[in-house]
């Protein structure tokens, strides 16, 4: 396992407030990692300086193995380097069917010609297919987007990050409002991810962590408070005191 | 698996389908023909409005299916005119100089031609010298690729700088209104080298073809016209149809996740306010030779707000919406101002319609757009789905 992602001593503030304080933070590949917290420990930000939304104060994040510095690159050259992001919201294109939805996160060349000029395949099509399979969406592929529901939204949203084919997944709160059928089939789709990429997993709810089964990092006011397993992190007493015992 | 572009768009054929059938009719019926049950001021003001459904749907591509709300796309439009509009003018007068510069029994010079047609031109604003900007007027050719290159550079610098910046949203609409208000501003001044407010006139009259009468001149320009449309029809199906409109349709509705799955939406963005800039400039070029003269005031702000009322009218996201609704506001619009529309007596007050019609657009305009988002081209879908 080499080391794909390292966040180092990053700090970003708003307005005063210093919502990152000296991060430090490193993912190989293939990795599964979860990330808990209090509200505003920062896991919202830290996914925003990964994915180039917000540019950090200071610090370094390298990636890959020519260690290339991702501070100061644009959202969509980030993702394209291999960052996947899936919103805590789920966030589809409710006006297009789900198809098109896949079809357009699918790993393709992204220029506007590239795109303009693009000819289905049969190969793509074929993925397509696999990925519906995938995210137990298969009899909804002519569907709109926009009358799916919650949880196969989510699992949409995932379906579109595996279709990009990225090395790491950073995914928000993916169970947030799922029924425990759809919560044990995420679990599987992420584990499952896991095998082959980093995946990042930002969750709230422990029972959902724990059946991940993973080293967890817990993040308190903008840096790592405990990092290793989910028995070891709970049994730390400034964890309990920050976060659990409230 | 694959299916074919038409057998995507059935639309397309449907509405070419339509075009041809308008125009050969209008055609049938014209003055050229002698029939002369379309008056040849009528065909051209027909001939304008095909020009106009091509900026309209122009509009909703950018507007409709982008999410970018351009108040500003007038100025395209006019640049468009102005770039054929100079050609015209030094033409004709070239021609007319020429005429009476023979009849003197020694043969002027080039110097004094260039400066004859000059005066002719440039009298208005007190000049007798040609501005370099018209350096290339003596060229048609040369002009045809400014109707392209001009509002092409423009909409590429404009949109470069705006994007970049993600300036978005009512920022950006602002943004394009002082672009067209700054350009007409610009063009107002004597000094800008297009003849300031008088503008450019006479641009019915082509150079070469003084022989041939209005009524015919009128039905080529309508031809021309009906052309460009079906052209840009199917360009911007073209472009609409697949992944191409899937990543545009998806920036209307949600930039932000674009970014994330790794397209550069600044580029997309910028493709389309280009290629709309540019069929702009064309549709500009063949409606001002039908209208006859250009003046500034062609492209200040509000033609660009009525274009946007045009398309909400028709329905936004639907190419045949913008054709549509642009046909159906601007003739209705051009039967009320011109006094087709009877006054309705109210024996208090008497309602003069080419006042109040304007009243009667802002009316409907707010009531689509509360009401009936879709516009008239929605109910079209309601018929598409009963049938399937």
């Amino acid at each position: 396992m080499s080391t794909l992602l390292e966040l180092s001593g990053v700090s970003v503030s708003f307005d005063g407030f210093k919502a990152i304080n000296n991060l430090a933070f490193q993912i190989g590949e293939p990795e599964m990692r979860a990330i808990i917290g209090p509200n505003g420990a920062g896991k919202t930000t830290f996914m925003d300086i990964i994915t180039g939304k917000t540019k950090p104060d200071e610090g370094r994040v390298i990636w890959g193995e020519k260690n290339i510095n991702l501070i100061g690159k644009s959202e969509s050259h980030i993702a394209r380097e291999g960052i996947g992001r899936k919103f805590q919201k789920p966030t589809v294109f409710e006006a297009q069917t789900v198809r098109e939805n896949l079809a357009m996160a699918l790993k393709n060349p992204r220029g506007p010609f590239d795109v303009l000029f693009y000819k289905k395949s049969a190969n793509g099509a074929a993925r397509i297919e696999a990925l519906a399979e995938q995210i137990n969406l298969t009899e909804q592929l002519p569907r709109i987007a926009g009358e799916l529901s919650h949880g196969q939204k989510q699992w949409l949203e995932i379906g579109m990050l595996l279709a990009q084919d990225p090395r790491l997944l950073l995914v928000d709160e993916p169970a947030a409002g799922m029924s425990p059928f759809e919560r044990e089939k995420t679990t599987e789709i992420l584990v499952e991810a896991a095998k082959t990429r980093a995946v990042v997993v930002v969750e709230h709810d422990m029972e959902f962590v724990r059946r991940l089964n993973c080293k967890v990092t817990v993040l308190h006011e903008g840096s790592v408070l405990a990092e290793g397993s989910l028995d070891h992190v709970t049994q730390n007493p400034e964890v309990i005191d920050v976060y659990l015992g409230r | 698996m694959q299916k074919s572009f038409i057998a995507q768009n059935p639309s397309v054929l449907w509405f070419l389908a339509s075009l041809g059938l308008f125009t050969l009719i209008v055609t049938i019926l014209s003055e050229a023909t002698g029939v002369g049950l379309i008056s040849t001021s009528f065909v051209k003001t027909l001939g304008k409005v095909l020009c106009l459904c091509l900026i309209a749907i122009a509009m909703d591509v950018i507007w409709g299916y982008c999410g970018i709300l351009s108040l500003g796309h007038f100025a395209f439009f006019g640049i468009g005119g102005y770039a054929v509009g100079m050609w015209l003018m030094y033409e004709r007068t070239e021609n007319i100089v020429l005429q009476s510069l023979a009849e003197r029994s020694i043969p002027p010079t080039p110097d004094e031609v260039t400066e004859a047609i000059a005066t002719q031109i440039f009298g208005v604003v007190g000049s007798s010298e040609f501005p370099a900007i018209w350096a290339f007027s003596h060229s048609l050719t040369l002009q045809l690729f400014m109707v392209i290159l001009v509002p092409g550079i423009l909409a590429l610098v404009f949109g470069w700088l705006a994007f970049r910046s993600r300036v978005a949203g009512v920022y950006l609409s602002i943004l394009t209104q002082a672009m067209t208000l700054a350009l007409s501003l610009y063009l107002f001044q004597n000094a800008s080298g297009l003849r300031g407010n008088n503008g450019l006139s006479g641009l019915q009259n082509i150079p070469g073809y003084e022989a041939v009468p209005q009524s015919v001149i009128s039905i080529a320009f309508f031809w021309a016209s009906a052309m460009a449309l079906a052209l840009g029809y199917v360009l911007f199906a073209r472009v609409l149809t697949g992944k191409m409109g899937s990543v545009i349709r998806a920036i209307r509705d949600d930039e932000a996740r674009v970014r994330f799955l790794g397209y550069h939406v600044e580029s997309y963005k910028l493709f389309v306010f280009t290629l709309t800039a540019v069929v702009s400039g064309i549709a500009g070029a063949l409606y001002y030779p039908q209208a006859g003269i250009i003046n500034p005031a062609e492209i200040a702000p509000i033609a660009s707000i009525y274009l946007a009322v045009w398309v909400a009218i028709g329905g936004r996201g639907r190419l045949y919406g913008a054709v549509i609704g642009t046909a159906f506001v601007s003739l209705l619009s051009s039967w009320f101002t011109g006094g087709g529309a009877p006054n309705v007596n109210l024996s208090f007050y008497t309602i003069q319609w080419t006042e109040w019609w304007l009243v009667l657009l802002g009316v409907s305009f707010v009531a689509v757009t509360l009401f009936f988002p879709g516009g008239i081209g929605a109910l079209f879908d309601r018929f598409k789905k009963e049938r399937s």
